[in-house]
């Protein structure tokens, strides 16, 4: 008993750590990034590369002065107070269900380790993943609502449009993978992408369901608010939208719910469509060695995707509210449908 | 796009102020806006919020004391305020200016036009959501600046000219490195247009935005690149050559729709028949004087003059009331291309979303320093 | 219930995380509050009529609308593609049904203007 509550809290406690050290890192990436694609320097002052960029970043936000602005009173105070902290919650807690590594039957304190996922025998896997997460909508739209700001107030209101748009879009563009791995488990989709078609093909969802896996990525980058899809921050039009009354710490809480998102989306696209830590051709070794292998392998793939964030940010230019729209309902959508209709099409053909 | 629009719905529309402090209204414009949900219903400039009285400032100074004024109202671009100032008190005191001077100011003048161009890409591209060409058009900008540097002293308020010719004459080696710049610019202007002209969703911001016909364009007395993306080739360089204009060959691009995404490529072109220009100008830079023989203080005869060049935003006159013998103008007035323009945003924008009202404000190229002198 | 253990643990770890950061940052961070300071404006200019006395456009609320009648219908979706393999033929033309009577929805919604937004 004991030794189960401490693996799991081994568990909580690792995988939250480096969930939250990766926003700093994420910041100094995107930092550099930036400046590798601008052809500047970038952040270079501060610690070896301009390293410790990020925490100098967080020591100076946790130091500023933290503003109400006047006329938001009782509840409408209370949502405003309360909107960075469920932005955090949400984003921390989406992770529970992601599996991160392969598991060959390990064991910790005479208790098996039961796959690298917080919680192994949650049944729900990818629903629980879009319920918690389309929770996030309510911070952003209760900061809008509550900043007495009109322009945070049309960051709101887009964001509730937006995010619930592309939500539909990437909740139809996953079936198709559900009905292949015929699981909601994430693990289990994972394993259905191990080996390879005609011995070079890896069996990774994104050969057959490309249509899907790009409409999900699509919806990933909006419902993480990234450009091209950063309408609802959109600092050339909104100011800064949603968030243009925060400081200090509330600020941060948005900005760093940010990034876990990113990591998450990113997590979700490699293990749904990439074959999360699976590499065909390599036969992950037994015990220890064996789960790191793969843990590294997952880290690399969740990394391009990141990246790949990073890239389009400093790229694209940013969509119209009305175009995103269209986009998202009139094309994403039907798409996404075309790609599970496909998919069981194609299943039913061969069960014949 | 006349008339007033009729909401769809009864709501109570929002009353919203984009500006003055605002990331996208390029310094301290101020629209009022009425919006009914994202749609503009109603768009009302609101200036003044720089205004230093420059005009005014114009009547207790001498003619070349009030160059550094020039420098202020297009920030952006110095070479042709002071340019097209210089005109004007060259044709009222009816100097003419030695030939080598009139070549180094037009080769300023199109260093100014580019710069200006590329900074108006930059905010341009960042309203619209692409954050990139900005650092690379500021790397091409800067070159041009550090040439400003080099003969003047100054990089942005250049103070570069003087009635009766320039102040000084090129530094040695100057002619080189600006002829090195100007052969490596095309280069750059492509890697813009890499990132932009065929970008899927650029064209999708700026295709039948802010679209103004020729007709209108004339009516609101536009001028510059928003009135030769309409389709009219007007040019004040050509069709009323000033400098020696006339002995250069460029051509002058026009779009076709009028819309954002022609002015676009109208001022992407420009850029180049600048360098064109440029080079043309420094292949034939003759030698010789820089200032012609001017009295220590000027004094103007009795009259009205009015002379003006082509900036990069438009054209900029200024006008001279003159008593006799006077050593500064009775009246001054300033005819900045920014301000005439500004006057088509309102029907630019109208039934457009918020967005839009960024893109349309990005492709007026508007300064401030200009509208509110 | 012992599924549920990790995640009741991991969300206490999430809800503290915030909690501590924001009271962490309470103690140290600088504080001179100003009525003035704290005035809501809009880019530099008081505004005249505050956002909570403002109405939006009602095309958001047709948005969320339709949104809660497709999302509610993709949730039916979930269990058929887990259950595709075993449902074989019939299961997949039962959904063509199901999809075909959405799908009459989402076109009529298309047509009269309820995606469209300017």
């Amino acid at each position: 008993m004991w030794a189960e509550i401490l693996v799991i809290v081994i568990k909580v406690v690792v995988v939250s750590s480096v969930l939250l050290t990766l926003v700093p890192i994420m910041v100094w990436v995107e930092r550099r990034g930036a400046a590798m694609i601008q052809d500047r320097l970038g952040p270079n002052r501060v610690g070896p590369f301009g390293l410790l960029q990020p925490i100098v970043d967080a020591v100076k936000l946790i130091t500023k002065e933290d503003l109400t602005p006047s006329g938001v009173k009782g509840v409408d105070r209370l949502l405003y107070l309360l909107a960075p902290s469920i932005a955090l919650v949400v984003a921390i807690s989406v992770f529970i269900a992601v599996p991160f590594g392969f598991d060959p039957g390990l064991k910790l304190f005479g208790h098996a380790i039961d796959g690298f996922i917080v919680a192994p025998n949650l049944n729900l896997g990818i629903l629980y993943i879009f319920a918690i997460a389309s929770l996030g909508v309510y911070s952003v739209v209760l900061a809008g609502w509550a900043s007495n700001n009109k322009y945070s107030l049309m960051g709101g209101i887009r964001a509730s449009a937006q995010m619930v748009s592309y939500e539909l879009a990437m909740t139809i563009s996953v079936v198709g993978v559900l009905m292949v791995s015929g699981s909601f488990g994430l693990q289990d989709v994972v394993l259905h992408q191990s080996g390879t078609w005609f011995g070079f093909i890896p069996r990774w969802n994104v050969f057959p369901q490309i249509i899907g896996a790009i409409t999900f990525i699509v919806a990933a980058f909006a419902e993480t608010n990234r450009l091209p899809f950063d309408l609802v921050e959109a600092e050339a039009e909104l100011v800064v939208g949603y968030h243009t009354e925060y400081s200090s710490m509330r600020f941060a809480a948005f900005f760093m719910s940010e990034y876990v998102n990113m990591v998450t989306a990113s997590s979700l696209i490699v293990i749904l469509f990439f074959g999360g830590w699976t590499l065909p051709g390599f036969a992950t070794p037994a015990g220890w060695l064996g789960a790191l292998v793969s843990i590294g392998i997952f880290a690399v793939k969740v990394a391009f995707f990141l990246w790949f964030f990073v890239w389009v940010r400093w790229t694209l230019p940013r969509f119209r509210f009305d175009q995103l729209m269209a986009l998202g309902w009139k094309t994403m959508i039907p798409l996404a449908v075309l790609n599970f209709l496909l998919v069981g099409a194609g299943m039913a053909l061969r069960n014949l | 796009m006349a008339g007033p629009l009729e909401p769809l719905f009864d709501v109570e529309e929002m009353e919203l102020s984009f500006g003055p402090q605002h990331p996208a209204t390029h310094g301290v414009l101020r629209v009022q806006l009425r919006l009914d949900g994202e749609k503009i219903m109603d768009a009302k400039p609101i200036i003044g919020y720089l205004h230093r009285g420059t005009e005014k400032l114009f009547e207790r100074e001498s003619f070349n004391q009030c160059i550094p004024h020039t420098d202020r109202l297009d920030y952006i671009a110095a070479p042709t305020n002071n340019e097209g100032f210089v005109l004007a008190a060259e044709k009222l005191l009816g100097i003419t200016v030695p030939p080598r001077a009139s070549y180094i100011r037009m080769i300023l003048a199109e260093l100014g036009r580019i710069s200006s161009h590329v900074l108006w890409l930059a905010t341009h591209a960042i309203d619209l959501g692409a954050i990139t060409p900005f650092f690379y058009t500021f790397r091409e900008r800067e070159r041009i600046l550090d040439l400003f540097e080099e003969y003047c002293g100054a990089r942005l308020t250049l103070n570069a000219m003087r009635v009766g010719g320039l102040p000084y004459d090129l530094p040695d080696g100057w002619v080189e490195r600006c002829s090195e710049l100007i052969d490596s610019l095309p280069k750059y202007f492509d890697e813009y247009e890499t990132l932009l002209t065929e970008n899927r969703i650029w064209k999708k911001r700026t295709i039948g935005i802010g679209v103004i016909s020729a007709e209108e364009a004339i009516d609101y007395g536009l001028t510059g690149p928003p009135l030769r993306g309409s389709g009219v080739r007007w040019d004040i360089r050509k069709v009323f050559p000033y400098d020696r204009y006339d002995e250069v060959e460029f051509e002058i691009p026009i779009g076709e729709n009028g819309d954002t995404y022609d002015r676009y490529l109208v001022r992407m072109e420009e850029m180049r028949q600048s360098v064109r220009i440029i080079r043309q100008c420094l292949d034939r830079l003759p030698d010789g004087p820089v200032m012609a023989k001017v009295p220590k203080v000027l004094r103007a005869q009795e009259g009205i003059v009015y002379a003006s060049v082509e900036a990069p935003k438009g054209e900029l006159g200024y006008m001279f009331v003159t008593t006799a013998k006077s050593t500064q103008p009775y009246r001054c007035h300033i005819r900045p291309p920014s301000f005439i323009n500004l006057q088509a945003l309102p029907a630019m924008v109208e039934g457009h979303l918020v967005a839009d009202l960024v893109a349309v404000i990005g492709t007026l190229d508007i300064v401030l320093g200009e509208i509110d002198r | 219930m012992t599924n549920y253990i990790p995640i009741v643990i991991f969300t206490l770890v999430a809800v503290s995380f915030p909690i501590i950061t924001l009271l962490i940052a309470k103690v140290i961070r600088a504080g001179s509050p100003d009525p003035v300071k704290a005035e809501p404006y809009e880019c530099g200019v008081a505004a005249e009529t505050t956002a909570f006395d403002t109405r939006f456009s009602i095309r958001y609320y047709l948005i969320a609308v339709l949104f809660v009648v497709f999302d509610v219908e993709t949730i039916f979706l979930f269990p058929w593609a887990v259950m595709f393999d075993r449902l074989a033929l019939f299961g997949f033309i039962e959904m063509m049904v199901f999809l075909a009577i959405l799908l009459a929805g989402y076109v009529y919604a298309w047509r009269r203007g309820a995606l469209e937004w300017a």
